[in-house]
């Protein structure tokens, strides 16, 4: 089965920075893997790749084996992509930010419905459609017609999910989608997303510091640091008995800071 | 000194006043919009031409190219009556500022904002129009209030190439009368009154604005 | 012939070349009248500024309505009115200075503003801390308050100083002979107005390229935190 995501030997530097060297990574489709490290280690960075919001300078990036950032031209390969290139590969991607990014002129309806009518093409009723039933599954179908400043950031976040999958990606990238919230929001949240990993056969590729989650949800936990995987397998192999001191390290202080998450399990 | 007898010629010019001023303060906006959406351009040769327009209309004086338009253009055979020079110069004087305040609008509206519409894979075009522009035009009010102002008071100067204005019919009335104290204290709180309305209706603009948008200007 | 120079009319080169002895004449006026101006103003603008923040309603009130009415009529009008009015009551004085005073007027209306506006921006903690440390009011504003001010206040002077460059040409109306004055007195006499008025425009865009260079070298210099008081 062809992998959903694969990077070949990519190297991304941000002016002198290099924050991937050489970095090789492949998720199969419907598999759920969760990037975990210290911040600058390149893990959003593979996010924002394949979300088409960075460039590589070196390597391929492959989506479902299509190049991502490079266009076949008729004599073989590796064109830099062009716009339209990238917006038909776009098109099964979709992404959580951190600070949720909705639209601050729309309600939160328009904000789901935006997109599938003006991009995807649907008629007014059928993206309304879609939006109520996914406001449903996110708990949220009384604030149809709120304003994002009038919500919650665990409610935010939740409408930005369903704004997400509103248009059917087959690839979910999640960017510490629970960290810019207080604490009491963060379980509504991650239930959400349980629920989508339960139900439907995406890929989720997922960066986030919240360990009982990852447990729950991962079905790879990959280790970064300094732009590489460090190590990676199965939560309860990786949070148990991780094999590097690196890795032991950064949970040693992760779960200092966060107690509750081990409590929670 | 019959003050009342004073004002009908003044209002008249006031009446002339009033319509270069809007005339003008509408194509700056669209000259505004125009070189501050070029600004941001990613084919070069646009960011180029806007950058161009408003360094030259911001880093020369209004009167420089109130005359050139009028005096110089003859000179190339394109005559232009007081009326096209007079709104054509301040239109390009004013869409100059306003393009930096458009420029620096779209500019602070928030990252996060263009990435989660890549996200959902809206068209650069769409990205601008239904995402970025209607963040923006709250922040651009304030500014845009001033530069209204600005633009009825630079329309005095129009009074300089013979165009019948305000500023006009008080000089020849001044000339005609020697009242000069009372037609020149009308004159003034003609304009100030001018301005208190404009100032009053970029108010309420940018109140109806906030309602359409959903969010308040950061001032 | 002006101030004793002759144009050569032979070809635009020699006709540029010759009016560029009076455009600069001109351009010294113009100088001139934009330091004498921005000086005015920034004294002036002071003046208003501190009446404006006096807890008196009486004062602060009328202070603030000449200030807005200043703000919002035209220079040229204002001109007039000091050019036309003044010698009426007596003080008679050349148009030069006539115009400096009604730059100077016109402007402090925005510095006052670039003065109160200044001072709001330093952090209200400020004022806190210094009182939880008893400084007193007058060691508050010198040593804490106005060095943390002046780094948003001084580009905001310079740019308005880059303003009245560009307003000095107004001052043609009353005869005044600066740089655009000059320019069109050439061009009436020759009826050539292009080449005068175009030199003038590049003039302009040369002096106004040069104070906003002369503004961005400043802030750089300028640290953000405050002058540094050792």
């Amino acid at each position: 089965m062809k992998p959903i995501v694969r990077f070949d030997k990519v190297t991304k530097s941000f002016g002198d920075t290099i924050v991937l060297r050489d970095f090789d990574f492949e998720m199969a489709p419907g598999e759920r893997v969760v990037l975990m490290g210290p911040s600058g280690s390149g893990k959003s960075t593979v996010l924002r790749i394949l979300m088409t919001l960075e460039d590589i300078q070196k390597g391929v990036v492959y989506l479902s084996e299509v190049p991502l950032w490079h266009e076949r031209s008729r004599a073989g390969e590796l064109r830099p992509a062009g716009e339209k290139y990238l917006r038909k590969m776009r098109s099964d991607v979709g992404m959580l930010f951190q600070h949720f990014n909705l639209f601050p002129n729309m309600t939160v309806l328009r904000n789901i419905i935006e997109a599938p009518m003006k991009v995807a093409g649907l008629s007014r009723a059928e993206a309304e459609a879609r939006a109520d039933e996914l406001l449903a599954r996110v708990g949220l179908s009384d604030k149809r017609e709120a304003y994002p400043n009038s919500l919650s950031g665990g409610q935010k976040q939740r409408v930005a999910i369903a704004r997400a999958m509103a248009m059917r990606p087959k690839l979910l990238l999640f960017d510490e989608p629970t960290s810019a919230l207080d604490p009491e929001m963060v379980g509504d949240v991650l239930e959400v997303i349980k629920d989508l990993a339960a139900e439907h056969d995406l890929s989720m590729l997922i960066v986030t510091h919240e360990m009982g989650f990852a447990r729950d949800v991962a079905d790879r936990v990959c280790f970064f640091c300094d732009g590489r995987i460090l190590e990676q397998g199965e939560p309860s192999q990786i949070f148990t008995a991780p094999a590097e001191e690196r890795t032991r390290q950064f949970l040693r202080m992760v779960l200092h800071e966060a107690p509750t998450e081990e409590a929670t399990g | 000194m019959d003050w009342l007898s004073l004002l009908p010629p003044l209002l008249y010019g006031a009446e002339v006043t009033a319509w270069i001023t809007l005339a003008s303060t509408a194509g700056g906006a669209i000259l505004a919009f125009a070189a501050g959406i070029g600004s941001t351009a990613r084919f070069a040769g646009w960011r180029w031409l806007a950058g161009l327009y408003v360094q030259i209309f911001r880093g020369t004086s209004l009167l420089v190219q109130l005359f050139w338009l009028y005096f110089a253009l003859p000179i190339i055979g394109i005559r232009l009556s007081p009326e096209v020079a007079g709104v054509l110069a301040l239109s390009l004087n004013i869409g100059a500022y306003g393009a930096e305040v458009v420029r620096g609008s779209l500019n602070s509206v928030d990252a996060g904002q263009y990435e989660a519409a890549t996200a959902l894979n809206f068209t650069p075009i769409q990205t601008l129009w239904r995402i970025l522009m209607p963040q923006a035009l709250i922040e651009m009010m304030p500014p845009f209030g001033n530069l209204a102002i600005q633009n009825l008071k630079d329309s005095a100067l129009v009074s300089l190439i013979s165009l019948a204005d305000l500023a006009f019919a008080a000089d020849n009335l001044r000339n005609r009368t020697l009242e000069t104290l009372p037609i020149l204290i009308l004159t003034l709180l003609l304009y100030f009154a001018m301005a208190l309305v404009l100032m009053a209706a970029m108010r309420l603009l940018e109140r109806y604005l906030r309602g359409v948008s959903g969010r308040e200007a950061t001032r | 012939m002006l101030f004793g120079f002759h144009w050569d009319l032979s070809s635009p080169e020699a006709f540029a070349l010759s009016i560029l002895p009076i455009l600069l004449i001109g351009m010294k006026i113009t100088i001139l009248a934009t330091i004498f101006g921005f000086l005015i103003a920034m004294a002036l603008g002071l003046v208003f500024a501190l009446l404006r923040g006096v807890p008196l309603r009486a004062v602060s009130w009328p202070i603030a309505f000449i200030v807005e009415f200043v703000r919002d009529t035209p220079l040229l009008i204002q001109l007039y009115f000091l050019y036309y009015i003044l010698p009426d009551y007596g003080i008679t004085l050349p148009a030069l200075e006539t115009g400096i005073i009604t730059l100077g007027i016109q402007y402090s209306a925005y510095t006052s503003e670039v003065y109160r506006a200044g001072l709001e921006a330093v952090p209200r903690g400020q004022r806190e801390a210094a009182r939880a440390l008893n400084l007193g009011a007058w060691r508050t504003y010198r040593d804490v308050i106005v060095p943390q001010a002046i780094p948003r206040i001084v580009p905001a002077l310079a740019n308005y100083l880059i303003s009245i460059i560009k307003d000095t040409p107004i001052l043609s109306a009353i005869t005044v002979l600066e740089m655009l004055g000059a320019a069109k007195i050439v061009g009436d006499r020759t009826f050539r107005y292009m080449l005068p008025l175009t030199l003038v425009g590049v003039l302009f865009l040369i002096l106004t390229a040069v104070a906003a260079t002369a503004v961005r070298y400043l802030e750089k210099k300028l640290p953000r935190a405050g002058i540094a008081l050792k």
